[in-house]
């Protein structure tokens, strides 16, 4: 196995608050990757530094072997990161299937074509269909975004990050705001996911995470504190003195 | 009903000339079409992909100057100067375009102000080639296939033919992968750039075609009037086709021809009975922003069909979401 996924010295602050300070993770692939850490430790930042929102200050990120550390947005996605947010980010104007469609025709060359309506693509309806169906939304298919709930908007955006097929796939707190019952139907989605698919996930519901996750990397203040197998992190003193408590 | 709409609207528009009742009606409707290409263009911008312009102006002014200039002074055809002036004048948006697109919301709004009012500085200074204040006079309509365009019938129909032409260009444009991109940048940006989209290769082609579309409408305008000043590209003129945008409905496709024909009738008709016809305008303005912020195709749709427009397209077979808890 190879390292799909390199962070190396990555640095990054706002003024004089650092908020990355020389985090290094090695991600393989196919490994599910749990991020850890109180708030404010730095972990949805490093995910846009990953994903390319924000450009690092120094240090560098590897992804498939590639130098992407000033690559934008744009290209990562289409080199196979893919991620869902924190805060739902999906079209609400649009129903459900379009939003999907919009992350197919993402990586597909189709999405600079400017005449023939996207609406007569029967195949990407049909893909963006199945797509929703793999995350249990296919009967609420043409329904506007705004009449969904929050569980389902989650769901959503998982269908919409798998739908880009990526090689690579970031989850920014994929449970958070939901319902003990919506709980289980995301976490038994998460767990249909690919496992060729690398999955690096920042969760606080550590009773699903710590089950989920092979490797799991803590962050305090913006630095690695502890990082290795799940058994290794969960028994750090360290662990348990800053995240999980006595 | 849905389908039945636009042609019922084109079919009244072909025999216009035989109901609206003489040559001045016939050419008010010409202007509407005029104003409705620029107001339809702008709204690309404006309505789709969710960047206000407010030097949209410039790009008619420019294209209407440079087919001038080269017809009067140079001597040029009318085929020539025109293909001239569009050229010239998408070449301009291409450039504006790097500069205004490295912001978004108000400050591409002042960027675009500002470029705006460099070309109206520019016709109205450069007065050797300009002729400053006086502007450009002493045109032709062309006659293309040998028709007389002096003639105010014969005009409109070929307003309503370019007018048709960019309608529908503008209809599969907005509907297609692309268009959908364009869409989607406007309501979700970061987003847009996590699923891979190039947002600014998309907010610049948007813009330039803009810019041509504009540049389009400028010929029209030109041809037209046999005259172009700098008060055609004046900040006052860009601000009155945002009006006329943002009036009809940004971000569809037959607001804006409502828009135009609102503003352009209430200029001509209301102007012949009411000195103070700016104010007129301006009331009707503070009232569709009050009472149907959404612009009149969009309230008018609402009237008619009584229930939010987010709903129309669910099919019935798909059963209610369940309430958000």
């Amino acid at each position: 196995m190879s390292a799909i996924l390199e962070i190396s010295n990555l640095c990054k602050s706002f003024g004089g608050l650092q908020v990355t300070r020389s985090v290094n993770i090695t991600v393989e692939q196919g490994e599910r990757h749990l991020l850890i850490g109180p708030n404010g430790a730095g972990k949805t930042t490093l995910f846009n530094l990953i994903a390319g929102d924000l450009l690092a200050n120094s240090g560098s990120i590897t992804l498939m072997g590639k130098n992407v550390t000033q690559m934008p947005t744009a290209v990562r996605a289409q080199l196979g990161l893919a991620r869902t947010f924190q805060i739902v980010t999906l079209f609400g104007r649009d129903n459900l299937l379009h939003n999907v469609k919009l992350a197919l025709l993402g990586k597909s060359p189709m999405r600079w074509r400017q005449w023939g309506a996207l609406e007569n693509e029967k195949a990407m309806s049909e893909r963006a269909l199945a797509m929703l169906d793999s995350v249990g939304l296919a009967d609420k298919a043409l329904l506007p975004l705004e009449q969904t709930s929050y569980g389902e908007k989650r769901r959503l955006e998982i269908a919409m990050a798998l739908a880009q097929n990526p090689q690579v796939l970031l989850l920014d707190e994929p449970l958070a705001g939901l319902s003990a019952q919506e709980r289980e139907t995301v976490t038994a989605l998460l767990g249909k996911i690919d496992q060729s698919i690398t999955i690096l996930m920042i969760e606080h519901d550590m009773a699903i995470a710590l089950a989920f996750a092979d490797r799991i990397t803590l962050l305090h203040y913006g630095e690695v504190i502890t990082a290795g197998t799940r058994a290794e992190v969960v028994k750090d003193p360290r662990t348990q003195e800053i995240y999980l408590g006595h | 009903m849905k389908r039945l709409l636009p042609v019922a609207f084109i079919a009244l528009l072909l025999c216009l000339p035989w109901w609206v009742g003489g040559v001045y009606y016939v050419n008010i409707a010409s202007q509407i079409l005029i104003a409705a290409l620029f107001a339809l263009s702008l709204n690309l911008l404006v309505g789709y992909a969710g960047l206000t312009s407010l030097g949209h102006a410039g790009y008619l002014g420019l294209s209407a100057y440079i087919s001038a200039w080269l017809m009067v002074n140079l001597g040029w055809g009318h085929l020539a100067s025109a293909g001239a002036a569009l050229a010239g004048s998408t070449l301009v948006a291409a450039l504006f375009g790097l500069i205004a697109l490295r912001a978004t919301g108000i400050s591409f709004l002042m960027i675009t102000l500002a470029l705006g009012q460099i070309l109206w500085g520019l016709a109205y200074r450069w007065t050797t080639v300009t002729g400053g204040d006086n502007g450009i006079s002493g045109l032709t309509r062309p006659s293309p296939f040998g028709l007389d365009l002096g003639n105010a019938t014969t005009f409109y129909f070929f307003s309503l033919l370019v007018f048709l032409l960019v309608w529908g260009a503008i209809t599969v444009w907005v509907r297609s992968p692309f268009g959908a991109s364009i869409r989607g940048t406007k309501d979700q940006a970061r987003r847009m750039s996590t699923l891979g989209y190039n947002v600014w290769l998309i907010r610049w082609i948007t813009y330039v075609v803009t810019g041509f579309l504009g540049a389009v409408a400028g010929l029209m305008y030109v041809y037209y009037h046999q005259f172009i000043s700098p008060h055609s590209l004046s900040l006052a003129n860009s601000a009155e086709m945002l009006l006329m945008v943002i009036a009809g409905g940004a971000g569809t496709l037959s607001g804006p021809v409502v828009g135009a024909a609102l503003v352009v009738l209430l200029k001509n008709v209301a102007s012949a009975y009411i000195d103070r016809w700016v104010m007129l305008l301006g009331f009707v303005f503070i009232f569709i922003v009050m009472f149907v912020p959404g612009g009149i195709v969009a309230g008018v749709a609402r009237w008619f069909v009584r229930k939010p427009v987010t709903q129309a397209d669910t099919s019935p077979s798909v059963r209610p979401a369940k309430e958000h808890p």
